[in-house]
């Protein structure tokens, strides 16, 4: 009998399959790339403390400035992280539910973001909604409102970024969700909306809170298209990784102090998040 | 009040099934994989959009493509349990059922009293907190089932409701389904391949191949007199099509049979395995058929075996063990069959107008 | 515009990106001819560019042996290069306080000599929209103006000219290197920048540069040095020799800088 529905999605046990335990040696032509990628991620990672003047840290961490660029990038990077949920969580379920033309075309443009260099994407969000730029040229001469130099500013380089990620991840989420709970519940009267609502989210939540995890690293440590954008002024545009960048060109210390700063910081929410969102959901 | 004729086109497939259930009644519809099953269930409940034909239900014409009527899926009033249940993961078995009638606009609190009289009658009031997962086979079946009529249904629509449950838990559910079918007012399609639901939970049968119906009718007809090899091998009868004259009928293939019944034109006859007795040597005596027969495969059938022959007709044997075992039964061995003209059933091969047809 | 716009921020923005990209290859640095062959390789600030290139090509022609291979960035990305053991023989920094850290690191070969002179100048769009004509303009509301961040050099002479003159700016942005600057200006995003004349030489025709009398009190001298563990001493000396000489200087003339 023909069943379309099932010949794509193999259809969600309603108990999860056990899990896959197996003992006995590990192979070594698997330990060994794996190994040799951990050292690889993390040596780096060992550099940066070697180096890290651990006597003057307290007093370099006191500073006035980092404290304000790191509250303006945790803010910014979550209030990207927000703009590409409200917007990117729709725009990947057009893409897995809907079939329309030029879809893979739509795909395509999707990623431009993740492929362009970030300052040459930032150099194309001022030609748009820069002084001069299509549309931020109306903006300013009708509201007498400029996005470059502003917060606002650098929210939208980081979500013009991050959505990518996001979408990326949401869109592959809706793609192994079973569409047939969506059938199910268009059984039982429930509409495209509600069913979006009550049904496609809940099944895809953990693929968004991925989602939303990796746009929020990739904003966090935006520095590209944010300072072509938004520019770098203390407390309004000058996020970490700005504060990073400059106090590299005199202060090798400084920047290794204010990227463990940067680090510590994300690498704890992730984690703590990482619990509460995707550990047993 | 089902009234319906589905025409669907799917490349080289057309199902073309002309169907009417009567609110309280029960219809399986029954045939083998590929027969349009799915197709057809797809299409009652507004999943798959006709190509012609009409969709009528409780007044309301649902599909029309003719008069360009189409009503999706969520305002139809129909019921689902899906073969794999389908119940959210994320919600509670109570919320669950609570799911349908909060879409008809009952507030949360309603709609969970609703729910919890459901799963009462289910038999699972005190399962209401727990998750799918946490369900058994049996129990998530029966959840399917009350939030499939949680939404009261015009018509409820199973597929395949227990063919996920091993065999021990399909006994139970398959009473108690229908227990719950016998008292739902709406009109009731069980889409099945398995006689055995079929026969016990259907008022009535119509059985699809390649998407055209080959038999419709009650229970005992249908059973009695089966009008295709499908069917036959679903009752489990030996089916064969010729031409009666007085007792004796000419099978397609040359074949005389002599029959108990007298007809005359096209016929089918039908006799039940049991009826064949299988002898090492030709046997003589009193009216019946024997022709030479050449063993081509012995399966287990309940207590007996059955031997599957070939020869001038090939037919199906039920035997007892022991006398297998005097037979000395063994693929490729030459026996005798021999049916006596009483054990077999003759009727006209004409297509009879059912008792269904309004 | 845009599409050419776009073609000189992405090559701004290719220079900053260059940072990284060290470059040394060695070959025997005197063969007995006594003629100068080999690579030499120099690492110099991001502003002198275009005018090293020019000179890079006059001193292959003059010695056809030798391969010149140049690493632009900020002078401060270069001088970490260093430090940590790029293999380079020529560095021309464009401020003192970088030279000074390779010096100090013990890297340099000699002692640091000027190469030119840089001052700053008001860069606005074409057509100077916020009608800007003297470092005074700045300070009006609504002149939105970049500097660079006061961690590069344009930065830090742009602070000693407002400290001097006794300005007070808040600049929308601190761009980090001057380039960056000059692209917010040249894409109209500000209405003014202080930048060096180069740069502002180098823009073309999409870019004013307004001089104003205050920024004789930062004029930045640009050192050059070879560097002590040069792979190809004779020939980084040789290459210094024709930045200084008297056609070298011609071609920084023409670029905007100015004689030591």
């Amino acid at each position: 009998m023909p069943r379309p529905d099932q010949v794509t999605v193999a259809p969600a046990r309603s108990t999860p399959p056990p899990r896959a335990r197996r003992t006995g040696r590990v192979p070594v032509a698997l330990l060994l790339p794996a190994a040799l990628g951990l050292l690889f991620l993390v040596l780096p990672l060992a550099g940066l403390l070697v180096r890290t003047p651990w006597s003057t840290l307290p007093q370099r961490l006191t500073e006035p400035g980092v404290l304000t660029a790191l509250r303006l990038s945790v803010q910014a990077a979550t209030l990207a992280t927000l703009l590409c949920l409200v917007l990117g969580v729709p725009l990947a379920w057009l893409l897995a539910r809907i079939d329309f033309p030029g879809r893979r075309l739509v795909r395509a443009l999707i990623t431009v973001p993740l492929v362009l260099p970030p300052v040459v994407g930032g150099v194309a969000l001022l030609l748009v909604f820069g002084r001069r730029g299509i549309l931020g040229g109306w903006l300013d001469s009708t509201f007498g409102f400029t996005l470059p130099f502003t917060t606002t500013g650098v929210v939208l380089a980081e979500a013009f970024v991050a959505m990518p990620f996001l979408v990326i991840a949401v869109e592959g989420a809706l793609r192994g969700a079973d569409v047939r709970y969506e059938e199910a519940a268009a059984t039982l009267g429930a509409g495209r909306w509600t069913t979006f609502t009550h049904v496609t989210l809940p099944l895809v939540a953990p693929g968004i809170a991925a989602g939303a995890v990796l746009c929020w690293a990739r904003a966090l440590g935006e520095f590209g298209a944010t300072i072509t954008f938004a520019g770098n002024f203390p407390g309004r545009t000058q996020t970490m990784p700005l504060a990073v960048y400059l106090a590299l060109e005199t202060d090798l210390e400084a920047a290794i102090v204010l990227s463990l700063v940067l680090l510590t910081v994300s690498v704890v929410i992730l984690a703590s998040l990482r619990d509460r969102w995707l550990g047993n959901s | 009040m089902l009234d319906a004729h589905l025409v669907v086109d799917r490349g080289t497939f057309r199902l073309d099934l002309p169907l009417t259930i009567r609110p309280g009644e029960v219809v399986a519809l029954l045939g083998p994989n590929g027969a349009g099953k799915t197709t057809a269930l797809r299409a009652f409940a507004g999943l798959l959009p006709l190509t012609d034909g009409h969709l009528r239900l409780a007044g309301r014409h649902l599909d029309h493509p003719g008069r360009r009527i189409w009503t999706p899926t969520e305002q139809r009033p129909i019921g689902v349990v899906f073969q794999d249940y389908l119940l959210f993961p994320h919600l509670t078995a109570l919320d669950n059922i609570a799911f349908g009638p909060r879409r008809q606009g009952l507030d949360r609190q309603r709609a969970r009293q609703r729910a919890a009289d459901w799963l009462a009658r289910v038999g699972l009031a005190d399962h209401a907190r727990r998750k799918p997962r946490q369900l058994s086979g049996g129990q998530a079946q029966r959840v399917a089932l009350a939030r499939a009529l949680a939404v009261e249904p015009a018509l409820l629509l199973l597929d395949e409701p227990l063919a996920a449950l091993d065999a021990r838990t399909r006994l139970d559910t398959r009473a108690q389904l229908h227990h719950h079918l016998a008292n739902h007012r709406g009109a009731t399609l069980l889409v099945t391949h398995d006689p055995i639901d079929a026969v016990v939970l259907a008022d009535r049968l119509v059985i699809i191949e390649d998407g055209q119906v080959v038999q419709e009718g009650d229970v005992a007809t249908v059973t009695a007199q089966p009008r295709s090899d499908y069917v036959a091998r679903l009752v489990g009868l030996n089916l064969y099509r010729g031409y009666a004259d007085g007792h004796h009928v000419r099978l397609t293939d040359g074949f005389h049979l002599v029959t108990g019944d007298q007809h005359v034109g096209a016929v089918f006859v039908a006799f039940a395995p049991s009826a064949v007795a299988l002898h090492p040597h030709r046997p003589d005596g009193s009216p019946r058929n024997t022709w030479p027969v050449t063993i081509n495969g012995i399966q287990r059938h309940g207590d007996n075996l059955r031997v599957q022959l070939d020869g001038p007709v090939t037919v199906a044997a039920d035997v007892t063990p022991a006398a297998a075992a005097q037979l000395q039964l063994a693929p490729g061995r030459t026996l005798w069959a021999a049916v006596k003209a009483t054990e077999t059933r003759v009727y006209p091969a004409a297509v009879a107008p059912t008792d269904a047809e309004p | 515009m845009t599409a050419r716009r776009l073609a000189l921020l992405a090559a701004a923005m290719t220079t900053v990106a260059l940072a990284g990209c060290g470059s040394g290859g060695t070959t025997d640095p005197r063969p007995p001819g006594g003629a100068l062959t080999g690579d030499v390789t120099v690492f110099a600030a991001a502003s002198l560019t275009e005018s090293f290139t020019r000179i890079g090509e006059d001193f292959e022609t003059a010695n056809p042996g030798v391969r010149v291979t140049f690493s632009f960035a900020g002078s401060s990305a270069l001088a970490n290069q260093i430090n940590q053991g790029a293999p380079a023989d020529v560095f021309a920094s464009a401020s003192p306080a970088n030279m000074t850290t390779v010096i100090d690191a013990g890297n340099g070969d000699g002692n640091p000599r000027i190469l030119v002179r840089n001052q700053l100048v008001i860069a606005v769009p074409d057509g100077n929209p916020g009608g800007v004509n003297g470092l005074a303009d700045l300070t009006q509301p609504g002149v939105k103006v970049a500097l660079c961040a006061e961690q590069v050099p344009c930065g830090a002479a742009a602070a000693k000219v407002l400290a001097a003159a006794g300005t007070k700016l808040t600049p929308v942005t601190m761009e980090q290197d001057v380039k960056a600057a000059l692209s917010k200006v040249r894409l109209g995003e500000v209405d003014a920048a202080l930048v060096y004349r180069s740069d502002v030489r180098a823009a073309d025709e999409d870019v004013d540069g307004i001089e104003f009398p205050e920024s004789a009190g930062a004029i930045n001298d640009y050192p050059i040095v070879v560097l002590k563990n040069a792979p190809n001493q004779p020939a980084a000396r040789a290459f210094v020799e024709q930045v200084l000489s008297g056609p070298g200087q011609a071609v920084l003339a023409a670029a905007g800088f100015q004689a030591p």
